[in-house]
């Protein structure tokens, strides 16, 4: 089906295609700063309304998802880390290194066939009620936990082997202050670039997961706007998940600093006068990649 | 039954590691009673410090194990105590402090807070606890204690560190304090204060020391009794005076003759020889604080001149300097006539020949991935016209024999020799080169006693045989003092003194050289007696 | 050394399988899996009577699953071992280029890899892969590109460290020139640890180009990989689990084992870190 040569020239009008390319450019450029991407070419309405519609959804997704993850890594290794070779730090370490490993569109289809097909206790896809998020959530739960769980586990057996762990116990401090309050903060700090990182990923929009479940997020959106040709709502897409991931490092920052009394940094000193810098600060050197893991393996004893 | 207040009986722990077990100490027993310094002494892996960390259930288990023996606390054993009961004696009744004070406080909390935890951990409560850590850090000497209870700890000088684990150890007035070489990474004069602080706060309080150390100097200074323990076995007890006058057995007679300061003092050389390296107003700035001011010195050919001073002298930055690792901001250093400072990298490249230098540790100062041969024979690619590839590995050979090693060492890796066989693989790089000059950034001091004085004997050896000239660096005064021909002493980045050692040890001019000479500690308990009763007449004096 | 990790030891076997079947596997398998056979479609799996291609069942159009999974480990691996190469090479060279010279090359160099960090890797994969046509080749630049910034850091932050150790302190006394500190003294320190994040990254590629495939904007059909073959099966979910099943289930071992290789690595393959730690036991002694 062609459209009519008067309607095609409305269109042209309506999105200025009429004009020299340099001025197409210079306005563009000039409402980018305004936030202002023009409108969907597919949905006539504001491309950042589309897309601040989808991040709200991937946003809640990455928060529950991530709180999730933060709080069973950390304790779940902790726990780990104080028994090491023992029964449950195999446990841990067996399964957190097979959720790392595993490819996440995998286990959402096999998690569709069992949960949702043969046992039918989930929806498959969409939103709407609190099921429409258990499958999702597992799913993307499952890789960052094994990821941060390990360096977790990793990061907490060099802390509870050092030397002021021995001074807490001569002092006769009892075991639970010697884990969660000095071995844990120190422990924290390379945890935090890590989950900092993954959380980044998230927030980036869970492209596969999204497709898969059909949830609305940022993600599928920008799959659907590029295969579409939507490139109004692509260019704000990938603009509102710079900002935000700009925003967390600046957050990671904060954090590691108000950790880290060595870094000798005012937290608040930086939100104020200067910039940071774009992945926050040294990193250890398991940071970047996908799949990491403790320094010692307790499958190995 | 004794009524001792903590007696160790045939005591006996192993350790299981992957290349088989460790017998760490054997059949091991001591005592210690009320108001008394008893002093673990030995070299590095000669268990020493294993039975007070058994005390304190310190010790991993796996790998550690207690195969035989017990320790009574009042009498009752500690070993068959529950772990929560254990837990209640630490701290409160036993307390211990450590080496390194920097790593065995936790970086991320306040001082404030480490000592308070020591009381919170038994039971006082938090309000108590603070207003007895400003106390207690008063005590032991910390300035201004009620804002720097809220500080962390790099924010303190080493000294300070560890007069804050003083006081976190003695939060609760513990009968038994165990310091495991509590001054060893410390300026001999911190030193001196630290030992005079653990003294007076036995005194008031009536426990008992535990000392555990390698320096005779130490034992001499506070000990009242000394175990010295070789390969996890006591070789020798008696009371400090005892020991030194007349040790029995011969690894204790070995340890006591290996002891530097004794020796008869070098001869100044004649000072009309031509100085093979002339320094004068050498200064380094970092940024604004000046690291090394205007030092003026010569060094003869074949020529010993140590550098002495405590940590931030500036001793390192002059041997750094005149080794061209970092750039001098003005003066200048003749070596042979040529202008060191000034040379561009083509002679530069030349001169590497003639200065080496041997760095402090040796676990790091050779490469892990290179065997032996490779590190030495590094010398002759970068400078082949030292010597045609063939006859490398003779050379090698013979480097490695002059030195005290094996020729067939030589495609070993390094870490397969001891810390003392490291530090001659060092030395025979440097030889390799055939230099005029060695440049010893405290060439000794991580290696023990008996291995010092090894080490020094072929550093001295080599000097006659090749006419070498040493520049040593150096904290420890007594070593110095049998090794150089002339010693620099420096403060803050200045030279304060500097003369022939004779005048130097007995004739200091200076009030800085004379406080460092008599802050290092003798071995012979009969001398420390008799400073400490001289120092006790001044202080009677002014008082 | 290998034998006393017994995971590790199953993990290496499994790699050099999965390696064997890259190498040899369309060679040998090729006619066999793209072979239709009507009666085989959407075959059951452990059907032992059949020949053994078949023990994994069949697809919809009725070709070994085994086989398949067989001709894809080839595109699998190549792609993710091109992309995991030229990443390390060209990361490694950066980062010692970083690590050891002046400040501003220093400052160059890492705002670039930040503002390739600072995308996420699988979109800028997504769009480029859109723009352009999606082929072999331009999968494993994309991958590659979007894999610098990991080994660059490490470089990096390796050599800056090393670069104080005293050993190159000692050669730099000797007269040792720039290269050769950097050749013989720094890289053979930090390639370990370079080795070693490139065998936890394989895994992190492959997963990465198993999820483009799945979205399809990676490798198109006929060429097949393990992430294509999962979403082949998946409109057959619910009547054939094992189509999308066997592939994934692939996929997890490989990533798992490269996961154990890289544990062991870490420990094992590195003396200085062997020698750190027979130092703490001593002074523990």
């Amino acid at each position: 089906m062609d459209a009519s040569e008067e309607s095609r020239n409305q269109f042209r009008e309506i999105h200025g295609l009429n004009d020299p390319l340099f001025v197409q450019f210079l306005s563009y450029m000039a409402d980018l700063v305004r936030l202002d991407f023009g409108d969907s070419i597919r949905r006539s309405e504001p491309a950042i309304d589309v897309v601040l519609r989808g991040f709200a959804w991937t946003l809640q997704l990455a928060v529950i998802t991530m709180s999730l993850v933060v709080v069973f890594a950390i304790i779940l290794g902790s726990l780990a880390a104080f028994h090491v070779g023992g029964v449950f730090d195999r446990l841990a370490t067996f399964f957190s290194l097979i959720g790392s490993s595993a490819p996440d569109f995998w286990i959402a289809i096999v998690a569709i066939v069992i949960f949702s097909v043969n046992l039918g206790w989930f929806p498959t896809s969409g939103t709407g009620t609190v099921w429409h998020w258990v499958m999702p959530i597992s799913v993307l739960f499952i890789r960052p936990f094994g990821l941060i769980l390990q360096i977790v586990r990793g990061s907490m057996i060099t802390a509870l082997g050092s030397a002021y762990v021995k001074t807490a116990r001569a002092k006769g401090v009892g075991n639970r202050p010697i884990i969660f309050v000095h071995a844990l903060r120190n422990a924290l700090l390379p945890v935090i670039t890590v989950i900092g990182d993954q959380a980044a990923a998230l927030l980036n929009g869970a492209v596969v997961i999204e497709s898969i479940f059909g949830f609305p997020g940022i993600g599928k959106l920008m799959i659907n706007s590029i295969l579409q040709r939507d490139f109004t709502v692509v260019m704000a897409a990938i603009m509102v998940t710079a900002l935000a991931i700009f925003l967390m490092n600046l957050v990671i920052d904060i954090l590691y600093s108000i950790l880290d009394p060595e870094s000798g940094i005012d937290p608040w000193h930086r939100l104020t006068f200067r910039l940071p810098t774009f992945p926050p600060h040294p990193i250890p050197w398991f940071r970047p990649c996908g799949c990491s893991g403790p320094i010692n393996s307790p499958l190995s004893r | 039954m004794d009524n001792r207040l903590l007696s160790v009986k045939n005591l006996s722990v192993d350790f299981h590691t992957s290349h088989g077990t460790v017998h760490a100490v054997r059949d091991v027993s001591w005592h210690l009673d009320r108001g008394e310094t008893l002093a673990i002494l030995g070299e590095s892996g000669s268990g020493k410090s294993v039975s007070a960390s058994a005390i304190l259930n310190l010790i991993d288990m796996p790998p550690g194990e207690i195969t035989q023996g017990e320790i009574l606390f009042e009498g009752r054993d500690v070993l068959t105590m529950s772990s929560e009961d254990r837990r209640n004696l630490n701290g409160h009744r036993i307390a211990m402090i450590f080496q390194d004070p920097l790593s065995h406080l936790n970086p991320v909390y306040t001082v404030g807070f480490q000592i308070a935890e020591t009381m919170t951990a038994h039971g006082v409560d938090k309000a108590e606890a603070r207003s007895r850590t400003i106390s207690l850090m008063q005590r032991v000497g910390i300035p201004e204690p009620d804002t720097k209870v809220d500080a962390y700890p790099h924010q303190f000088s080493g000294g300070q560190r560890q007069r804050i684990m003083i006081a976190m150890a003695l939060a609760l007035k513990p009968d038994i304090l165990i310091a495991d070489e509590p001054t060893t990474a410390l300026d001999v004069t911190v030193q001196a204060q630290i030992l005079a602080l653990l003294k007076e706060l036995q005194q008031e309080t009536g426990m008992g020391l535990l000392l555990i150390t390698h320096d005779l100097g130490v034992v001499a200074e506070v000990a009242d009794r000394v175990v010295v323990m070789n390969a996890g076995q006591i070789v020798e007890t008696g009371t400090a005076a005892e020991v030194y006058h007349r040790p029995t057995h011969p690894y204790t007679k070995k340890l006591i003759a290996a002891i530097p300061g004794d020796g008869a003092m070098a001869e100044p050389l004649d000072s009309a020889t031509k100085p093979i390296l002339d320094i004068t107003g050498l200064t380094k700035h970092y940024g604004s604080f000046v690291a090394l001011d205007a030092a003026n010195l010569t060094v003869l050919p074949g020529e010993s001149v140590a550098i002495v001073g405590e940590s931030g002298s500036g001793k390192s930055t002059l041997a750094k300097t005149v080794l061209r690792l970092e750039e001098a901001t003005s003066g200048s250093a003749l070596f042979e006539g040529r202008d060191l400072v000034s040379m561009n990298d083509k002679e530069l490249f030349n001169l590497r020949r003639d200065i080496q230098m041997v760095f402090q540790d040796p676990t790091q100062s050779l490469n892990p991935r290179m065997s032996i041969f490779d590190i030495i024979t590094e010398a002759f690619v970068i400078h082949p016209e030292i010597l045609d590839k063939a006859q490398w590995k003779t050379r090698v050979c013979a480097l490695l024999e002059q030195v005290g090693l094996k020729a067939d060492h030589m495609y070993r890796y390094p870490h397969q020799f001891s810390g003392g066989q490291r530090q001659r693989i060092a030395i025979a790089r440097a030889l390799a080169l055939e230099p005029k000059l060695i440049v010893c950034d405290e060439a000794v001091s991580a290696l023990d006693v008996s291995i010092q004085a090894q080490v020094l004997s072929l550093l001295t050896g080599l000097q006659d045989e090749l006419g070498l000239s040493y520049l040593f660096i150096a904290h420890d005064l007594p070593l110095v003092r049998d090794f150089a021909h002339r010693v620099i002493v420096m403060q803050a980045g200045k030279i304060v003194e500097q003369g022939p050692v004779a005048q130097i040890f007995d004739a200091p001019q200076q009030e800085y050289t004379r406080n460092l000479i008599a802050a290092s500690l003798s071995p012979n308990p009969d001398i420390q007696a008799e400073r400490r009763a001289a120092a006790r007449q001044l202080h009677g004096v002014d008082a | 050394m290998l034998w006393a990790d017994k995971f590790a030891f199953v993990s290496v076997i499994f790699l050099l399988l999965i390696l064997f079947c890259a190498v040899f596997g369309p060679m040998l398998l090729e006619d066999v899996a793209t072979k239709q056979n009507l009666r085989g479609r959407n075959a059951p799996p452990f059907d032992f009577s059949k020949n053994w291609v078949y023990w994994l069942g069949g697809d919809a159009l009725g070709r070994p699953l085994l086989a398949r999974i067989v001709v894809a480990s080839q595109n699998t691996i190549f792609v993710a071992a091109g992309a995991v190469f030229f990443s390390l090479a060209i990361g490694t060279a950066l980062g010692l280029i970083a690590g050891y010279t002046t400040r501003t090359w220093s400052q160059v160099i890492m705002r670039l890899a930040d503002i390739i960090m600072s995308f996420p890797s699988l979109l800028l994969a997504v769009i480029v892969l859109f723009m352009l046509e999606s082929s072999v080749f331009n999968l494993v630049v994309v991958l590659a590109i979007t894999r610098i910034p990991v080994y660059l850091r490490t470089a990096r932050a390796e050599t800056l460290e090393v670069r104080e150790r005293m050993f190159v302190q000692a050669a730099r006394v000797m007269g040792a020139s720039t290269k050769r500190i950097i050749f013989r003294h720094i890289l053979p320190v930090v390639f370990p640890t370079l080795i070693t994040i490139a065998t936890l990254d394989f895994a992190f590629v492959m997963l990465a180009e198993s999820s483009l495939s799945f979205l399809g904007i990676g490798i198109q059909p006929p060429e097949i990989t393990w992430g294509l073959m999962v979403a082949q099966g998946r409109p057959y979910l619910t009547t054939a689990w094992w189509l999308s099943f066997w592939p994934g289930l692939v996929i997890i071992l490989t990533t798992l084992s490269l996961n154990l290789v890289s544990h062991w690595m870490r420990t094992a393959l590195d003396p200085a870190q062997r020698w750190r730690l027979e130092n703490v036991r001593k002074k523990n002694g």
